[in-house]
């Protein structure tokens, strides 16, 4: 497969463990350039345990391979990842006390385009993010994440997603916590952030966000695999009738197997 | 405990610090200690009788007191104070103009930008090499303005009546036995007298120097500020590295009368083989503030425990300290709040970062006197452990004896957190910059709190401490 046509992000066969124990079983996946995917499914399904191993994190056991824009990146460390393009959007964001936020950003911009950006520039760069995602600029002098309302470090995750201009977004759980408007300034973030060149894939245990984020592909997680896909009518089914049926069907399946 | 504390030292600091220059020395006093060597030193220095008699006496107290029983048993064992020079002086006199430096040490602290930090910003300076001061500028407008800032011995000689009425009254030799040690055999260190109602806009600096091997040093600073009067004091320290210990035992006494304000800030940075056994204490008369502002990298073992005494009602005491202890380093640190009059104030804030198989304990107390109604304080300890060998340990007192007070205690112990550092590597910072950055967050209260010169500073000794650190 020619590079420029490859997916801005594939994996194969993923399985991932957490001390031992399988929690994903095996997830095939592939996002194009200017889609936007949505993997939803029930608490405890392995929805973020997977998004964690695919930005790399260290105390998970992963098997299978992931590529990024065409690139193997299953041996890198998550900071060669994100220098990569990848990016994961926390749902519980973590506090860095005594880090600023304006110099962490500098640091990860820094990091993310290879080169130093001059402090004016940088000031500007971050006011319109500020201002875009209707957030007031004291952000940049408070520490990281620290004594920040739930609201706060998720408006501030998206931020970082304009910032650094990710080839592939994964978001975990980015909704929760969030009120009607401040999900509606989030999800214009969001639209904002993914353009034609990049992918997004947003886990999400409810349909409320896909209103204003419209998914191009919807995924069905259970159990720790992809129980379905299919398109935004997907969704909607499962706003109205719940996640039951597909775990029934998935255990109808596999007490078939067995 | 690793035999060789030397070999574990990042070459940085062998290369800025680390360097010693030829002993060429005027007068360097055999090892060991004895009221011979007492004797010399006053003579040598032609004290008045009552400096060199109160020397006498600190030396018996010395001779007397058994070593600390508490405190890192291991390390101070291995204090030998038979293989120690008690005194050394460098050729050359003391200089006020800079160009009058002899040139071996003028180059020393060239090396070390202690000119280049007077031009910038500071409105006095005073560099002590081994024993004795070798340079000293204060500003002429302080000056007219009756500012006394000298060393130690000129202040001796100069302003007897001052001296003799401050000196050894906020630590006697009794108080323990490094500050007996100290009492008899001091030498250099700063004495600053700042006027009534006069405030010292800009920081006074001293830097001091160890160079020979098997040195101890053992200056003497004595700051009182007069009422209203304000002063900022500056200490930095570094010493070569030697592969044998050196010593460096101070006695420090401030003095705030009513109203005033001391703040002492401190970067230590010695070298692996420097033991620093520190006594610093203040007195804080009614409305006065101290504050102490205490850094602690480099040494071996540091055992120090800055103390202000609240004398009159309302004053405000604040130490702040940060220590980190890489392998083979112990920096016992803490602080001490007594409060003697009523409605006194307190602040403590303790941070420590421990890596390797460094070690950091936090000693603390905070007394308040019967009688002393309505004080409040508030003590925060903070201890950050990089890799599974680090250790920290807290060892709190309070004494309390009246019920109208407001006490607050916080102790925290924290692992580098593997979250922070995925949190962060997901953003694009490899693990090493990852960790600096959590680290230096850490520590961030208190580098606000210093000059830029020295926050800039601080934190680039930070980054050579944390080079290569395995998680």
């Amino acid at each position: 497969m020619n590079r420029e046509d490859a997916p801005v992000f594939s994996c194969r066969d993923v399985h991932v463990a957490v001390e031992g124990k399988e929690i994903v079983k095996g997830v095939d996946l592939e996002i194009r350039a200017g889609e936007k995917h949505a993997l939803m499914g029930p608490n405890g399904s392995g929805k973020s345990t997977l998004v964690a191993a695919l930005m790399g994190h260290p105390s998970l056991q992963v098997s299978g391979e992931i590529f990024l824009a065409g690139e193997p990146v299953t041996q890198l460390e998550p900071d060669e990842r994100a220098r990569r393009g990848m990016f994961l959007g926390f749902q519980y964001p973590v506090a860095v006390p005594g880090v600023s936020v304006a110099n962490f950003l500098r640091a990860a911009l820094k990091a993310r385009r290879g080169e130093e950006i001059p402090v004016r520039a940088f000031r500007k760069e971050m006011q319109a993010a500020f201002a875009a995602l209707e957030m007031n600029p004291d952000f940049a002098g408070r520490y990281l994440n620290d004594g920040f309302s739930g609201g706060e470090k998720k408006r501030l995750e998206i931020l970082q997603m304009l910032l650094l201009k990710p080839v592939l977004t994964l978001l975990d759980e980015t909704d929760s916590g969030l009120d009607i408007d401040a999900l509606k300034i989030v999800a214009t973030g969001i639209d904002r952030a993914a353009g034609p060149d990049n992918g997004v894939l947003l886990v999400t245990h409810y349909q409320r966000i896909l209103e204003h984020i419209k998914p191009d592909v919807v995924h069905v997680f259970i159990d720790g695999r992809i129980a379905r896909t299919g398109g935004p009518e997907l969704a909607r089914e499962l706003e109205e009738r719940g996640y039951e049926w597909l775990e029934q069907e998935v255990a109808a399946v596999a007490g078939g197997e067995s | 405990m690793k035999a060789n504390p030397i070999a574990d030292l990042n070459s940085d600091y062998l290369a800025k610090y680390g360097f010693h220059d030829p002993e060429d020395y005027l007068h360097k006093a055999p090892k060991g200690l004895h009221h011979g060597v007492v004797e010399m030193i006053s003579r040598y220095k032609q004290e008045p009788e009552w400096m060199r008699e109160f020397r006498h006496r600190a030396l018996d107290v010395f001779l007397s007191k058994p070593m600390p029983r508490w405190g890192d048993q291991e390390l101070l064992g291995q204090l030998d104070f038979a293989n120690i020079h008690y005194y050394i002086k460098a050729r050359g006199d003391q200089a006020n103009s800079w160009e009058d430096v002899p040139d071996n040490i003028k180059r020393t602290f060239d090396k070390l930008g202690v000119p280049e930090a007077e031009r910038k910003f500071l409105a006095g300076v005073t560099a002590q090499y081994e024993s004795e001061v070798v340079y000293h500028s204060i500003r002429a407008d302080l000056e007219k303005q009756g500012v006394l800032f000298s060393d130690m011995d000129s202040g001796l000689r100069e302003h007897p009546e001052i001296v003799r009425r401050y000196f050894a009254t906020v630590i006697p030799p009794e108080d323990n036995k490094f500050a007996a040690l100290n009492s008899a055999v001091w030498s250099g260190g700063s004495f600053i007298y700042v006027p009534p109602r006069t405030k010292v806009e800009i920081p006074l600096q001293a830097y001091f120097r160890i160079n020979a091997e098997n040195m101890g040093q053992f200056e003497r600073t004595l700051i009182i500020a007069d009422e209203g009067a304000s002063v900022h004091y500056i200490e930095g320290c570094t010493a070569p590295v030697y592969s044998t210990d050196s010593l460096h035992s101070a006695v420090v006494e401030l003095i705030a009368l009513k109203g005033a304000h001391i703040r002492y800030t401190t970067i230590q940075n010695w070298s692996t083989n420097v033991y620093n056994l520190v006594t610093k204490r203040a007195y804080a008369h009614e409305d006065a503030v101290v504050e102490w502002v205490d850094g602690n990298l480099g040494s071996k073992l540091t055992m120090k425990y800055p103390s202000v005494y609240l004398m009159g009602e309302r004053a405000h005491g604040e130490v702040l300290s940060v220590a980190f202890a890489g392998d083979g380093q112990h920096q016992d640190t803490g602080a001490k709040m007594i409060h003697a009059a009523p409605h006194t104030t307190s602040r403590i804030i303790s941070k420590s970062i421990s890596k390797g198989a460094g070690r950091s304990s936090y000693r603390g107390m905070v007394k308040v006197a019967r009688g002393a109604v309505g004080c409040r304080t508030s003590v925060e300890c903070d201890a950050l452990l990089i890799g599974e060998r680090a250790r920290s340990d807290t060892y709190p007192t309070m004494d309390v004896a009246e019920d109208d007070v407001r006490v607050e205690h916080e102790a925290r112990v924290s692992k580098l957190a593997e979250e922070q550092l995925f949190y962060l590597q997901s953003r694009g910072l490899d693990a090493d910059q990852a960790r600096l950055m959590i680290v230096n967050g850490f520590i961030e209260p208190f580098v606000r709190e210093l000059p830029m010169e020295y926050a800039v500073e601080l934190n680039r000794l930070i980054e050579l401490e944390m080079e290569g650190t395995v998680g």
